[in-house]
């Protein structure tokens, strides 16, 4: 099999670590040999993060080279439309809808580009979700993250039953319950 | 084969080095090293500490080694030069326990104030170094190191890079080996330095180094993989990934030990191919080496010094592909920043107001740079903001440094700025120093110092009084401020920078993404009250933006409820919303 190249990409603090964790997780317990590359230190500080996941019989590099993604998720707008160019030509983007300025934008030095999702759509097969809301509803804004792995889960080939054992063993234990929700809401969206 | 399982770099060095049967672990938090004490103080049969800094940690080990049992201190590459001076001697020494420095460089500068090569400092200090490329071989190589340093009678580097320290990949665990304690014998020749002792003991670490260059050629982390001649490639570390995904088809020499070189195996390898490129990521260690022996190859003529590598980079310099890639689209930066509710904001806000220049440090605080604060002027290593100001009040007198202030964290403070406080108090200085006490080491991920009071193990301990150790300095004015009472603040730096001599204004508050921080509720905006004015978003908080009426919004999700805000508008528009809000 050829390898999965996937990226996670948002805003550092919104818990992209976690995310890419449950998706090694997965594909570990599949038997794959699996490499995950991560973001730590100062870029986490509200910085532009960018998480790597990669599966198959046998990986060399951690990294996903541009024009190599088969799918790229997206925690907010802006990020998915700075790494969309990473994806192969009919890569797939998992985009939460939310909104996070940048102080380049907040301090007026430059404009957070209009129509995001639009544009993206033109070149990419884009789907949307409000994950934000959902996790409002559930009462924890902190698993928006999961509401979107689940949609990621949908179209990917593991068990719904084993990606639950995983999100079991990898969130801290006291969220197990409200994550499993959250996963729930995403899978069948 | 052990328990398979998947594992960050960093912490497949620290099984690594338990399954050796270390004992003794030090180091100080920096990015990309900070991992491996986190996971290392996971293992009850190993006592690992925090250091208040490098070179306190290199020495730590040291002595273990000394005393017999098997040692590891870690560091970030820029630590390893606050351990230099241990270092360089010490690999004169030799060991009795074998004792392993990771030293991890930062290609790419994910965060770090520069981008060196810790194989320069193990050459210049001879010490052997191996370069893992994955975690499984971080943690077969830590291992390694240890069984090479007892061999060798050396310390040895493992050389780890961000994107190694910082991947995850499956690992096989295999169990904990119980080295025996070495026996000590007191040996002067062997273990005290002076000139007499070590002009001898610098012949037998050459010559060790000799032997090791001999061995390192048939050892198994040496690896010459035949495929097509046409095109030889020496690599190691994860620039050898790169090269694998890029050029699947071609040999390649994998190098698992890099200090030393294998000059015959390098010799042999060249010998068979037809073409030979070194990948190296940052400086032409290898390329200068191999080329000083007479052997054609390409290197930093087609890649560069700086950064890090990648397949795609790969492709291109050596096949010469054209690779058609989409361009990129057009998207505003998003550099990082201080958080929501963070203490350095509030400060760097009043310190803005008063147009006071900042001799910076090492830390969070360092985003206080960047617009809108632009607070801090200049920087250059953990602790120099004291003695960088101290310097130019020396230079240009004390008016000159009336309308600046040093700024330094609190575990920047214990790690090297209180020597340089000494000598403000023992030269007669004028300048004010102020120490952003947050009570953690915030940007490498909150790690305990000696003043918070827990150790690595997470065991209540003395926590240090950063205020009475000014006192005890002999500082006569040192204040605690809250870093959020803006008028407090205000009224203590006005008077303290015009002080004649040295003050320290030590501002209090945790960082707000401490565990133990309880944010008091969310600030919330009244429509009707809010003028647009923008006063509110002029220290730069995430958790604001204007709407299209100009208005303020916060976002309920970001908050921190730390209420900064609210102290800037002069309308009375913005309120907490006491916890429960939130």
């Amino acid at each position: 099999m050829n390898t999965i190249n996937i990226m996670i990409v948002g805003v550092g603090g919104q818990g992209t670590l976690l995310t890419s964790r449950i998706l090694g997780g997965i594909a570990t317990e599949a038997g794959y040999d699996v490499k995950i590359s991560e973001v730590h230190g100062m870029a986490q500080r509200g910085g532009s993060v960018v998480t790597y996941v990669r599966y198959g019989e046998s990986v060399a590099e951690p990294i996903v080279e541009e024009g190599y993604a088969d799918v790229l998720i997206a925690f907010e707008k802006l990020e998915a439309l700075r790494y969309a160019h990473f994806l192969k030509k009919d890569g797939v983007i998992i985009c939460n809808d939310q909104k996070i300025e940048p102080m380049t934008v907040s301090t007026g030095q430059a404009r957070y580009p209009e129509h995001i999702i639009e544009t993206l759509k033109e070149k990419y097969n884009v789907k949307v979700v409000d994950a934000m809301d959902e996790a409002k509803k559930l009462g924890n804004v902190r698993v928006f993250n999961t509401v979107i792995l689940g949609v990621a889960a949908s179209q990917m080939e593991f068990e719904k039953e084993t990606w639950m054992e995983v999100i079991r063993n990898t969130v801290p234990p006291k969220t197990v319950e409200v994550n499993l929700k959250a996963f729930e809401i995403g899978y069948t969206m | 084969m052990g328990k398979k399982t998947i594992m960050l770099g960093n912490a497949a060095i620290a099984r690594g080095a338990y399954e050796a049967g270390v004992k003794v672990s030090s180091a100080y938090p920096g990015t990309p090293s900070t991992e491996i004490s986190e996971n290392i103080a996971k293992y009850e049969e190993v006592y690992a500490e925090w250091a208040p800094n490098e070179k306190v940690a290199m020495e730590v080990a040291i002595g273990a080694s000394k005393a017999g049992v098997r040692a590891m201190a870690s560091m970030k590459h820029v630590g390893v030069n606050v351990a230099a001076d241990p270092l360089y001697s010490f690999s004169y020494s030799g060991v009795n326990g074998g004792i392993v420095l990771v030293a991890a460089d930062d290609p790419g500068l994910y965060s770090s104030q520069n981008e060196q090569d810790s194989r320069m400092v193990a050459r210049a200090a001879v010490v052997p170094v191996l370069e893992p490329a994955g975690s499984e071989e971080a943690r077969i190589f830590t291992k390694k190191a240890f069984e090479i340093s007892e061999q060798y009678d050396t310390i040895v580097m493992v050389r780890t890079t961000t994107r190694l320290a910082h991947s995850q990949g499956i690992v096989n665990l295999e169990d904990r080996v119980e080295v025996e304690d070495k026996e000590y014998v007191r040996d002067i020749d062997k273990h005290l330095l002076m000139p007499g002792t070590a002009k001898k003991r610098h012949i037998i670490v050459e010559e060790n180094m000799k032997r090791l260059t001999e061995d390192a050629c048939s050892m198994d982390i040496n690896r010459a993989e035949y495929r097509d001649t046409s095109i030889g490639v020496i690599s190691s570390g994860i620039p050898y990934q790169y090269v694998r995904e890029a050029l699947p088809e071609v040999s390649v020499l994998k190098l698992g030990m890099v200090n030393p070189l294998p000059k015959k195996l390098i010799e042999e390898f060249a010998s068979k191919v037809d073409r030979l490129y070194i990948v190296e990521e940052l400086e032409p260690v290898i390329e200068e080496q191999v080329k000083s022996w007479g052997i054609p190859c390409i290197g930093k003529e087609i890649f560069t010094i700086q950064g890090e590598y990648s397949a795609n980079m790969i492709r291109k310099a050596i096949l010469g592909e054209t690779l058609n890639l989409e361009a990129p689209a057009q998207a505003p930066a998003r550099p990082p920043i201080l958080c929501p509710g963070c203490p350095h904001r509030s400060v760097f806000s009043v310190l803005k107001k008063l147009k006071i220049h900042g001799a910076g440090d090492i830390g969070c605080y360092t985003l206080g740079a960047l617009a809108p604060l632009s607070v801090m002027d200049e920087n250059v290593c953990m602790g120099a903001s004291i003695s960088t100001l101290h310097g130019m009040e020396k230079a240009r007198g004390k008016d000159y440094v009336k309308n600046w202030v040093a700024l330094i964290g609190d575990s920047t403070f214990l790690h090297t700025g209180v020597n340089s406080l000494m000598n403000m108090v023992y030269n007669k200085a004028t300048g004010t120093v102020m120490i952003l006490d947050n009570s953690t080491t915030g940007m490498t991920g909150h790690q305990d110092h000696p003043a918070t009071g827990k150790t690595l193990k997470g065991e209540t301990t003395y926590a240090i009084n950063i205020y009475h150790l000014c006192k005890a300095m002999g500082i006569e004015h040192v204040y605690e401020v809250d870093a959020f009472d803006l008028e407090e603040l205000e009224k203590v730096i006005k008077r303290e920078t015009q002080r004649d001599e040295v003050s320290v204004i030590i501002t209090k508050s945790p960082c707000a993404l401490l565990k133990s921080y309880v944010p008091k509720g969310v600030c919330i905006v009244d429509k009707e009250k809010c003028k647009a004015c923008g006063m509110c978003m002029s220290s730069g908080c995430p958790a604001m933006r204007k709407a299209e009426d100009g208005k303020v919004v916060i976002d309920d999700t970001m908050c921190n409820g730390c209420g900064h805000c609210m102290q800037n508008c002069k309308f009375g528009a913005i309120s907490l919303l006491e916890k429960g809000g939130k």
